[in-house]
């Protein structure tokens, strides 16, 4: 009987982490972002292929990575999220939980499965009228889950990217925010970035029910005229 | 996604397929009315829906029966199911209520996994597949008969959906009224229902025909004057789903009361 190779547990995790992080670090990056009146969402897409996506009431998520499994990864989410909001109550659905269940699939996923899955994603909640509090949760392929505050970068060099935004970001009106994204993204790609290019949603503040909105590429303009 | 059993888009196949304890008829009781729930759970009346010439009236009274016992007098059965339409019930209030909710989740979960709302024909079709799956119940005494209202943002007109407990779908060209008081209603609607009248023409004749079902079947309440409790009409235009607002109402159940004092 032919014996198996010994592989470590330490290499096959080490392996498995630089396959997945390789398969990210392939792909364009997505920013989220809080401005003053709400979070903001913005990815590097020109494809109709949609990365952002509202997930419930004040929850949307991102996805960065291999599409086929950020997608299937969304689906559950939303699936989730519906079915606890309708067991329940619609206030009972909150960002938290939801990352803590993507964190435990993800983990196990990356322990158990043969191949893991090449995808970092975001779950961000903005805050109840007036006074409540944004949250921006970063997933990442193991599983492990970062609390960010402000803002963050997933996908393509993120790395470089945040850092970019670490000495330059504040709270901003969403114009400014807007175009300090832009900017980042210009940096990491070092060329200009191309407005019909973007695929831009924010989570508003203060509305009742559903508060994710896209902008359509005419609205985002808009606010690049203006200044 | 092509798995057999997969849910696929559909909120209502997810819950189905989940907790399938929900949808189950009740155990030990026997179909065909030997103890018809009817009597023993609150039911809803009179609801109607005409078209007009930008869209389409939805509007319901404010009574839930038990037996002969008035249960609630101020149950709300007209509800806002997305930006574009609406649905309106007669049946066991309690199933009526949560199949609204159900099908506004349904039709939500839809489009947050598309990335597209449902056609209204969609819309229409799915309601069809949830009240047929709603039978056996409905054998046991807890029918829901909604109104569907919608409008087609596609063909630019409002569009006016009926539905029997069996999962049958008509589209009514003009009006239609379902529950206990229903068929007094549809006589206000068939002498008052004209061709491409406006807005406000459509609301007056959506509030008198609930006035005349009141007057005529004890389930169906009327105004309630001295508690400030009125109908609920809603309209669907291009711009959406809009309540018309109670202050409105009440004028137009005052004109009729001052038309009909002697």
């Amino acid at each position: 009987m032919a014996l198996p190779y010994y592989v470590s547990p330490e290499q096959m995790m080490q392996d498995r982490a630089e396959y997945a992080k390789k398969g990210i670090a392939r792909g364009r990056s997505i920013i989220a972002l809080e401005y003053d009146k709400g979070l903001l969402l913005l990815a590097d897409n020109p494809s109709s292929l949609k990365k952002i996506s509202e997930v419930y009431d004040r929850i949307a998520f991102a996805g960065a990575g291999k599409y086929s499994e950020f997608e299937n990864l969304r689906k559950a989410g939303i699936r989730h999220a519906d079915l606890k909001g309708y067991l329940y109550s619609r206030e009972d659905v909150n960002a938290r939980s939801l990352a803590n269940a993507y964190s435990q699939m993800l983990g196990t996923l990356f322990s158990q499965e043969t191949k893991p899955f090449e995808v970092e994603i975001l779950i961000v909640e903005v805050g109840a009228a007036p006074a409540g509090q944004n949250e921006i949760y970063r997933i990442s392929f193991d599983g492990s889950i970062f609390d960010e505050k402000g803002f963050t970068v997933i996908g393509g060099k993120a790395d470089t990217l945040f850092a970019f935004l670490k000495g330059r970001y504040q709270v901003f009106p969403l114009a400014e925010a807007l175009h300090l994204c832009v900017k980042t993204l210009g940096e990491g790609n070092r060329q200009e970035v191309a407005l019909e290019g973007l695929e831009v949603a924010i989570l508003e503040r203060g509305q009742p029910g559903r508060a994710f909105r896209r902008l359509s590429s005419a609205e985002l303009a808009l606010h690049f005229k203006t200044n | 996604m092509f798995t057999p059993g997969d849910p696929g888009s559909s909120f209502y196949q997810l819950l189905k397929a989940r907790h399938p304890e929900r949808f189950a008829p009740v155990a030990d009781l026997p179909a065909g009315g030997a103890m018809d729930l009817s009597a023993r759970v609150p039911h809803g009346t009179t609801v109607l829906a005409l078209r007009f010439r930008d869209g389409a009236v939805i509007a319901g009274d404010r009574r839930a029966t038990e037996g002969y016992t008035i249960a609630e007098r101020d149950i709300q059965k007209v509800h806002a199911t997305d930006h574009w339409s609406a649905i309106a019930f007669a049946g066991a209030a309690g199933p009526c209520m949560e199949f609204a909710r159900l099908f506004r989740v349904e039709l939500e979960h839809y489009e947050k996994l598309e990335g597209v709302e449902l056609s209204m024909d969609g819309k229409a079709n799915k309601m069809a597949q949830m009240i047929r799956g709603n039978l056996p119940l409905a054998m046991q005494g807890l029918v829901v008969v909604p109104i569907f209202v919608g409008y087609d943002v596609v063909s630019g007109y409002g569009r006016v959906f009926k539905f029997d407990i069996a999962g049958g779908q008509y589209e009514e060209q003009e009006f239609c009224a379902v529950g206990s008081g229903g068929k007094d209603a549809k006589g206000t609607l068939k002498k008052l229902f004209k061709k491409d009248l406006a807005q406000e023409e459509a609301v007056h004749v959506a509030i008198e025909a609930l006035y005349d079902a009141a007057d005529s079947d004890i389930a169906t309440g009327g105004p309630d004057l001295v508690r400030g409790i009125y109908p609920i009409v809603k309209v669907i235009t291009r711009d959406g789903v809009r309540d018309v607002a109670e202050s409105t109402v009440k004028r137009g159940v005052e004109h009729i009361i001052q038309k009909e004092t002697r």
